[in-house]
């Protein structure tokens, strides 16, 4: 009997979490998992806020995660990350690029982006811990700032048991070919960067 | 052997193992990639067609001529393709005709969350609903089981959330290669398909009779299927809903509707005596709840579970818990404070050359009456810059109506390339032949951007990669004899603004071409730019912009280098020269 995993993606249109969570879907297939995903593109692609649920179980009905159901948060931005505190399940993880990606009303002067203790008090006080992850920084080191999400994708599976060569085998098959290898070099810089503390 | 696949490859990937041969679509989201997906497959014929009703007649067309043909919409483009469905209704077809049809429940990305499953009975026309990607795969060859033997289109219906949902789909052989048929006469029949009243009028009863077995088909059919559980809640649903309700109400007996119309009379009534009451959970209308009343059955519905927005199980939960169908939770759970926070909308990307053209309508306190496209972001703040956006096309017919009343404003039209091929040529053939002196703005970045770059009459190619001589927009407004056409590169702020100025002024229709590729797919991008603050006078041209890079700080503005795509459109409209690429001492060239 395969337990239930409840991953939520949060980011921004173009930070590329459809295809970091098409990984996703696709290692929970190949560790035996049914797998269900579910995102919303569109209009929301132009810089809007964009999320995308991904669950592992023996079987999932619901391609969505239920409130208060996550067990990770993924978020590709922090302002995104805050959004989501009422998904977050008891002791619920949230893995948070340290990123931020300024809304037009922070651009006009008109509101404040949040301080990053707001962000994670916010998402504590819902029962969540938080991880932070340099993701955009080492995806700057390596040369290309969509590398982010897949050091996130690394930093998560240091917290779960499926095997790392699963892992590594779906980045590879899943982005295209010419950057491979740089796809793999930034999961394994998020693998490593991360202790798990459970 | 499994793979995952989304509601829509899952269509694509069904039709293609149905042989289907036909497809064709205009693309809109959330039904975009079934046609995407299905010209991928080979032996197959698809296109872009230029909007629904074409993308219909082609399909009927098909199917007349005995093809199998596959025809796919957004829900709001039924509207457009109406028509062509309810005449294939009366004529029915010679090979099968798969007409997929994807609504939005909450509005994800469109301009209302009309509910399409009365389309099935308005037209006559039976509709299958399935609830996850393996059902969408064999709903298309059931569609077209039943297409070729009611002689009837078939309509499938998915939502945003089936549509764009992944799940596992079980792989199967591929088609057998075979070679292509000898073409055959055309089979000619007149009383069947030329409907003029007398030949109508017969076909009528018909349709109806066609009805009556569709009906006695979805008792027998295992599209339908009474799921038991306990003897408490019968739960009567369809499409991704099910798989919602599924989780909500673990121990229920269910009715899974794989088809929802017609209706099975007498599946409902089985279920409903086997349990002490019946609930039926569906997003927006009380479509199936009315048919359920009216078989005299009492039943939940609408009252528990609300006709706006989209379900998610969280949702049903909740209301189901209110309702007391279900007990609440069994300690409640510490409420969560949900935080205020700045919102994120979208908005037109970096760099984008609509963002040109809107400031300068903004700068003229132009009234824009709009279309439907990545350019309706013109219509967000700070821009604020269009005043209607109804339905694909409407700018034309729209902006020669307030023309006509005459209001004090400077008035334009404004409509995106693919738009202006879907619904804008005979719009504006109206303005010319009717005397108008209105002008029209087509906001052409040579691709249909916002469903994610398709190409369309305007780029030269075909869906399928081959080359087609490119419709210039230009031409063809001087074809029906516009005299006054200018074509602008909307980041030129200074031709666009005296040209705009000129047009409106003039006694004449006119046409402005605000032309320049979309950023995104040709993905150009320049060095970012920077701001030298010590020019900087605070002014806010730049931020009125609503480019997503500039940001306001204290004592000025920033650029954030690694969204800037270096299109210069700021530094243009900088009163003060402080806007500029990097020089090597890290301020501006300017």
């Amino acid at each position: 009997m395969k337990k239930k995993i409840d991953f939520l993606f949060a980011g921004v249109g173009g930070q590329g979490t459809i295809l970091v969570s098409n990984i996703l879907a696709e290692v929970g297939r190949r560790c035996g998992y049914d797998v269900k995903k579910s995102e919303v593109h569109g209009m929301s692609q132009r810089g809007g806020a964009v999320e995308s649920h991904v669950r592992w179980g023996e079987k999932v009905y619901a391609p969505v995660v239920e409130e208060g159901g996550a067990d990770f948060l993924l978020a590709f931005e922090m302002l995104e990350a805050a959004r989501w505190p009422h998904y977050l399940a008891p002791g619920a993880i949230a893995i948070i690029n340290r990123h931020r990606v300024m809304p037009p009303s922070v651009n006009l002067g008109k509101e404040k982006y949040p301080e990053e203790k707001e962000i994670e008090a916010i998402l504590t006080g819902a029962g969540g811990q938080v991880s932070w992850v340099e993701g955009a920084a080492k995806a700057l080191e390596l040369g290309n700032l969509a590398l982010a999400g897949v050091v996130l994708l690394g930093a998560l599976s240091a917290r779960l048991d499926e095997p790392v060569e699963v892992w590594v085998q779906a980045v590879g098959d899943l982005v295209p070919a010419k950057f491979k290898d740089l796809n793999v070099k930034a999961f394994q810089a998020g693998r490593e960067m991360t202790v798990p503390n459970n | 052997m499994k793979k995952i696949m989304s509601g829509n490859e899952a269509f694509a990937y069904g039709a293609y193992l149905a042989g289907i041969k036909i497809g064709a679509a205009y693309p809109g989201t959330p039904s975009t990639e079934i046609i995407d997906n299905f010209s991928k497959y080979p032996g197959v014929y698809a296109e872009w067609s230029t909007n629904e009703k074409v993308a219909f007649d082609v399909g009927a067309g098909a199917a007349y001529a005995g093809g199998r043909a596959l025809v796919a919409m957004k829900h709001v483009g039924m509207n457009v393709a109406a028509e062509a469905l309810f005449y294939t209704s009366y004529t029915g077809m010679k090979g099968g005709l798969v007409v997929i049809n994807a609504d939005d429940p909450g509005m994800h990305s469109s301009q209302n969350e009309q509910d399409n499953r009365h389309y099935a009975r308005f037209a006559k026309v039976p509709m299958l609903e399935p609830s996850d990607s393996e059902e969408a795969k064999e709903s298309v060859k059931v569609a077209l089981e039943i297409s070729e033997t009611f002689d009837t289109p078939v309509v499938v219906r998915t939502t945003t959330r089936l549509s764009h949902s992944l799940s596992l789909v079980e792989m199967e052989d591929p088609v057998a290669d075979e070679a292509p048929a000898e073409p055959v006469a055309y089979e000619r029949n007149a009383s069947k398909y030329v409907m003029v009243p007398a030949y109508a009028r017969p076909r009528h009863p018909v349709i109806e009779e066609r009805l009556k077995k569709l009906a006695e088909f979805a008792e027998t059919t295992p599209l339908n299927r009474i799921e038991p559980g306990d003897d408490q809640i019968g739960v009567i649903t369809s499409g991704v809903v099910y798989q919602y309700a599924r989780e909500v109400f673990p121990n229920a007996t269910f009715l899974k509707l794989g088809m929802v119309y017609p209706l099975p009379n007498g599946l409902i009534r089985e279920l409903a005596g086997r349990v002490k009451q019946v609930v039926v959970i569906e997003e927006l209308d009380p479509f199936i709840e009315e048919h359920v009343r009216l078989l005299g059955i009492q039943t939940r519905g609408k009252d528990v579970f609300p006709n706006i927005g989209e379900f998610s199980p969280g949702r049903i939960r909740r209301c189901a818990q209110e309702a007391g169908l279900i007990p609440g939770p069994d300690q409640p759970t510490a409420a969560v404070t949900m935080p205020q926070l700045p919102g994120r909308p979208p908005m037109l990307c970096p760099g984008c050359g609509h963002r040109g053209l809107f400031y300068a309508l903004q700068r003229l306190n132009v009234a824009a009456f709009g279309d439907i496209g990545c350019y309706t972001l013109g219509a967000a703040p700070p821009l604020n810059a269009m005043h209607t956006c109804g339905c694909m096309g409407a700018s034309i017919g729209v902006v020669q109506g307030v023309d006509r009343v005459g209001v004090k404003d400077r008035t334009v039209a404004v409509i995106g390339d693919s738009t202006f091929f879907h619904a804008g040529v005979a719009p504006l053939i109206s303005l010319k032949y009717n005397n108008s002196t209105s002008t029209v703005i087509v906001v052409d970045n040579r691709v249909t951007a916002m469903t994610g770059h398709q190409d369309n009459p305007g780029t030269g190619k075909t869906l399928q990669g081959a080359d087609t001589p490119v419709i210039k927009i230009d031409e063809l407004a001087r074809g029906i004899g516009f005299k006054k056409v200018d074509v602008v590169n909307p980041y030129e702020f200074r031709t666009v603004v005296d040209t705009i100025k000129d047009h409106v002024q003039s006694k004449e229709p006119s046409l402005i071409l605000a032309q320049y590729p979309c950023v995104l797919n040709i993905r150009e991008r320049k060095p970012a730019l920077v701001v030298d603050v010590e020019k900087c006078n605070e002014c806010g041209n730049c931020i009125r912009i609503g480019c997503s890079p500039i940001t306001k700080v204290e004592g000025g503005v920033s650029i954030n280098a690694e969204l800037c795509i270096g299109c210069g459109f700021c530094a243009t409209i900088c009163s003060q020269g402080a806007i500029g690429p990097q020089n090597k001492e890290g301020g501006t060239d300017q």
